[in-house]
């Protein structure tokens, strides 16, 4: 192609304190195209887009505007070059109205007052034209996440963005939302606005980008075509291995329940049902998938079960022992195995080493105590063995956990809970900020530990993990189950409208 | 108890808890646009006794009440600018450095007062404005209306203030950045600008309250503020970090305070039961905090320092 790219960055480096984030990157947008760029956690992906935002100042390279050289230095002057962002996470302010949200930041027809009015009626109008409907009075904090990042586009386009970046969009969002998404944004381009799209949902990359470029270690590994491309394709060169995107699972024939859940409510942190008259049993030998988007009462599932969280109706059972509301020690003494979706908040102490999270379940074990006191040498022992069966990747034991990655510290998470077979495994959200080749390791270790007869319960938003892993699909809406679907036979758009509150005998 | 229920004593009561209520009223208000923008400053009542000393100061030499007013606010506004420079540029804990500023203000206030002045003397206070038509209703006349000015404008600070909070860009910049400064930032909002603007109004509001605490009094003594630099901040989460709750707030205390002066000085409770009561305010304030907190949510970035970029 001829014409010269509205936005090219060349020889882009940036370094933090010990991370190359970005190493000699080129990279460029066409008007009118969705350029992607793929890569895994900490590739480098979201410090590339900061650096065009102006939040990051690159160390070396530049910008270039439609052929003309820029320093971008702030939002700011980005906003004035008419680049817009999506951030990964929202940049919303919640008490504020969707106007206000906007509006913020612009100046006013009314002087020093604010014009809500006049923003209102242009979110109105702009809103009709791409797809976007909301009410601009609405407070942000009730909307929901779907309609939030609407506001962010809205944002985005009320500011006359041309250049539009979209850090990790969809991770949020329903595949009917996705679907949403992306028809406005193929209007987008339509219009002859240039996109920047990042994603780890290969299939979705595939679906809407015109071109694709790979990121990996802060160096771009690859370009591609979503004509020349398969998802282990982009996955390989993501990783630069070949990768297993579901794992393969032997059958194992399923035996007695080993958890049962009956007509469960449980009331979450605002004092609303957040579980509603929730059944379910899961089999030893069998992983049943818990789908939904977050929100819907799987949290408050997953504390209840844990002991964490009162029950209100209802009763849950592990391996024939009711242990409705008992202590969470009591719980793990029955047999659970709990891997909780907050890593960082609930699943292990950050400022801790490595052994002692390790000893935050083991510690009332006589084999580590000596008269009472600590018996280091047996404890060190002991941590050595999972990290090296785990391969987590620590630098000593005596490293605290919050200076390892999200997929080391998830493995160790893991090593401590599947000591010793549990009876049932209560795994959330196992890989979620997780990179492809930990995820992959996560995943086979529970379809070896399903091979163990375990009865794992896997509570996930992500799609892909649900159906690659699950023998059965429930799905959680609004803290009821909606459905059990077989994943061998369902596919994503009935689990999707499922997830959406769409009871399956009600859909075609 | 029957002298009380005289017109002349309740009306008398009523007067002077307004008058009460105003270095409350001011330093709470200041407080707040402070905690809306996500800065919790503990430094009020330092600020205050500085502000207090500066204005009496003023008044002793120049003679002049106005003058005072004014010498109060620049005091406020120079420990404004450095309270914001501490806990915005340097990005120190707002918790220490609040107290650092408190300390401060009244280790040196009682310092400049036994250099400069030693001995107490009195000095004017302001005088009355009797509203024209407004002052001559019964009852309500003499209570609102034959106030001083200082009064009137610290009364005026609240609508002012719930329009400059709720209806410009300014405000609306106030309550972003404390709510998520990141994504203020991220629309070009100059998250350090509208911190030293909120910081620099609550500085000089709170000069302004001490001088006239001060002025209002005749005199200076060591800690003539009495802690009520931390009782404005308890009356921002009072109210709810509204400037109408804030004013409930400090008038219900003022109302108190003078109801106790009163029944103290007609011999309605003795002295003991009078430290009793003086607690009332207290107690109130921490009961209706207790509601508060479980109705109101504090500004989610309140005393979180603010780094683009993690
Ligand atoms: N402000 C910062 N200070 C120090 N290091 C940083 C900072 N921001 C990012 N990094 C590091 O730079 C590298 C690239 O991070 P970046 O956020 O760009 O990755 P990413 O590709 O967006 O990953 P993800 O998929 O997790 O969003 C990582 O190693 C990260 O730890
Ligand atoms: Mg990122």
């Amino acid at each position: 192609m001829a014409d010269t790219p509205m936005m090219e960055m060349r020889a882009i480096t940036k370094r933090f304190p010990g991370v190359l984030a970005n190493d000699n990157v080129d990279f460029d947008v066409r008007a009118g195209e969705v350029h992607t760029l793929l890569g895994e956690n900490g590739a480098g992906k979201s410090t590339l887009m900061k650096i065009l935002y102006g939040l990051y100042q690159a160390d070396e390279g530049e910008v270039l505007l439609d052929g003309e050289p820029v320093v971008i230095d702030s939002p700011t002057t980005a906003i004035s070059h008419n680049i817009g962002m999506i951030h990964q996470h929202f940049m919303l302010v919640e008490t504020l109205t969707v106007a206000e949200n906007v509006a913020l930041g612009l100046p006013s027809s009314k002087g020093a007052f604010t014009d809500l009015d006049v923003v209102s009626d242009h979110i109105v109008e702009l809103g009709g034209k791409y797809g976007l409907d909301l009410d601009p009075s609405a407070v942000v904090w009730q909307l929901a996440v779907g309609q939030k990042q609407r506001v962010e586009i809205l944002k985005a386009l009320y500011r006359e963005a041309h250049l539009l970046i979209l850090d990790e969009p969809t991770a949020v969002l329903t595949p009917q939302e996705v679907d949403q998404l992306f028809g406005t944004l193929r209007q987008l381009t339509a219009d002859g606005r240039g996109l920047i799209f990042i994603s780890h949902k290969l299939h979705e990359v595939l679906a809407l980008s015109d071109r694709i470029t790979v990121l990996r270690q802060g160096r771009v590994t690859g370009h591609a075509t979503p004509d020349g491309a398969t998802r282990s394709s982009l996955a390989e060169m993501m990783v630069g291995r070949e990768v297993k995107l579901a794992p393969d699972k032997p059958d194992v024939t399923v035996a007695e329940p080993a958890l049962v859940v009956s007509g469960l409510e449980v009331y979450g942190d605002r004092g609303l049902v957040a579980v509603d008259d929730f059944s379910l049993e899961v089999r030893a030998g069998e992983i049943l998938g818990i789908a939904g988007v977050s929100g819907n009462g799987q949290r408050e599932l997953a504390e209840a079960i844990a002991g964490l969280r009162a029950v209100t109706k209802g009763s849950i059972e592990i391996a024939g022992t009711d242990v409705t509301n008992n202590r969470p020690i009591e719980v793990r003494d029955v047999g659970l195995a709990y891997v909780p979706e907050g890593r960082m908040k609930d699943g292990c102490i950050a400022s801790f080493t490595v052994s002692e999270n390790v000893l935050l379940v083991d510690h009332r074990e006589s084999r580590f105590l000596n008269r009472g006191l600590f018996d280091f040498g047996a404890i060190r022992e002991h941590s050595q063995g999972l990290v090296d069966e785990y391969s987590v990747k620590t630098p000593t034991l005596e490293t605290p956990v919050r200076s390892l990655s999200g997929g080391n510290i998830q493995k160790l998470i893991l090593a401590r809970e599947l000591e010793g077979t549990p009876t049932v495994l209560l795994a959330s959200q196992p890989t979620r900020g997780v990179d492809i080749g930990a995820a992959e390791y996560i995943h086979e270790r529970l379809v070896t530990q399903r091979e163990e007869g375990t009865a794992i319960l896997v509570i996930s938003e992500d799609l892909d993990e649900v159906f690659g892993l699950s023998d059965r699909i429930a799905v959680m809406y609004e803290g009821q189950v909606m459905g059990i679907v077989d994943p061998a036979t369902a596919t994503r758009e009935q689990v999707g409208l499922m997830m959406a509150g769409v009871r399956p005998e009600l859909s075609p | 108890m029957s002298e009380f229920f005289t017109e002349a004593v309740l009306i008398a009561t009523i007067a002077s808890g307004i008058r009460f209520a105003v270095p409350l009223l001011l330093a709470g208000l200041g407080e707040a646009y402070g905690q809306r923008s996500g800065v919790l400053n503990l430094g009020v009542d330092g600020v205050m006794l500085l502000g207090a000393f500066g204005g009496y100061y003023t008044v002793l030499k120049v003679g002049n009440v106005w003058i005072g007013l004014l010498a109060g606010l620049g005091v406020g506004l120079i420990l404004g600018l450095i309270s914001a420079f501490i806990t915005v540029t340097l990005k120190a804990d707002q918790g220490i450095s609040g107290i650092g500023v408190f300390l401060f203000g009244l280790g040196m206030s009682d310092l400049l007062f036994q250099r400069l002045v030693g001995t107490p003397r009195f000095i004017d206070t302001f005088p009355r404005i009797e509203i024209p038509l407004l002052g001559d209703i019964p009852w309500i006349g003499e209570m609102l209306f034959r106030q001083n000015l200082v009064v009137y404008l610290a009364f005026l600070a609240i609508p002012v203030s719930m329009v400059v909070i709720n209806r410009t860009t300014f405000g609306m910049k106030i309550r972003a950045v404390g709510e998520n400064p990141e994504a203020a930032d991220s629309l070009g909002v100059s998250v350090a600008k509208v911190r030293y603007a909120t910081m620099l109004i609550g500085g000089t509001l709170a000069g302004v309250a001490g001088a006239a605490l001060a002025i209002d009094l005749g005199i200076f003594q060591q800690n003539i503020t009495n802690a009520q630099g931390f009782i404005a901040i308890a009356l921002v989460y009072f109210g709810a970090w509204r400037p109408l709750g804030v004013m409930l707030g400090a008038l219900l205390y003022g109302f108190v305070n003078s109801l106790v002066i009163q029944w103290k000085t007609l011999g309605i409770i003795t002295d003991s039961w009078s430290d009793f009561a003086a607690m009332a305010p207290a107690i109130i304030t921490i009961l209706a905090l207790v509601v508060v907190a479980t109705r109101f949510r504090a500004p989610s970035a309140l005393t979180k320092p603010f780094e683009r970029g993690e």
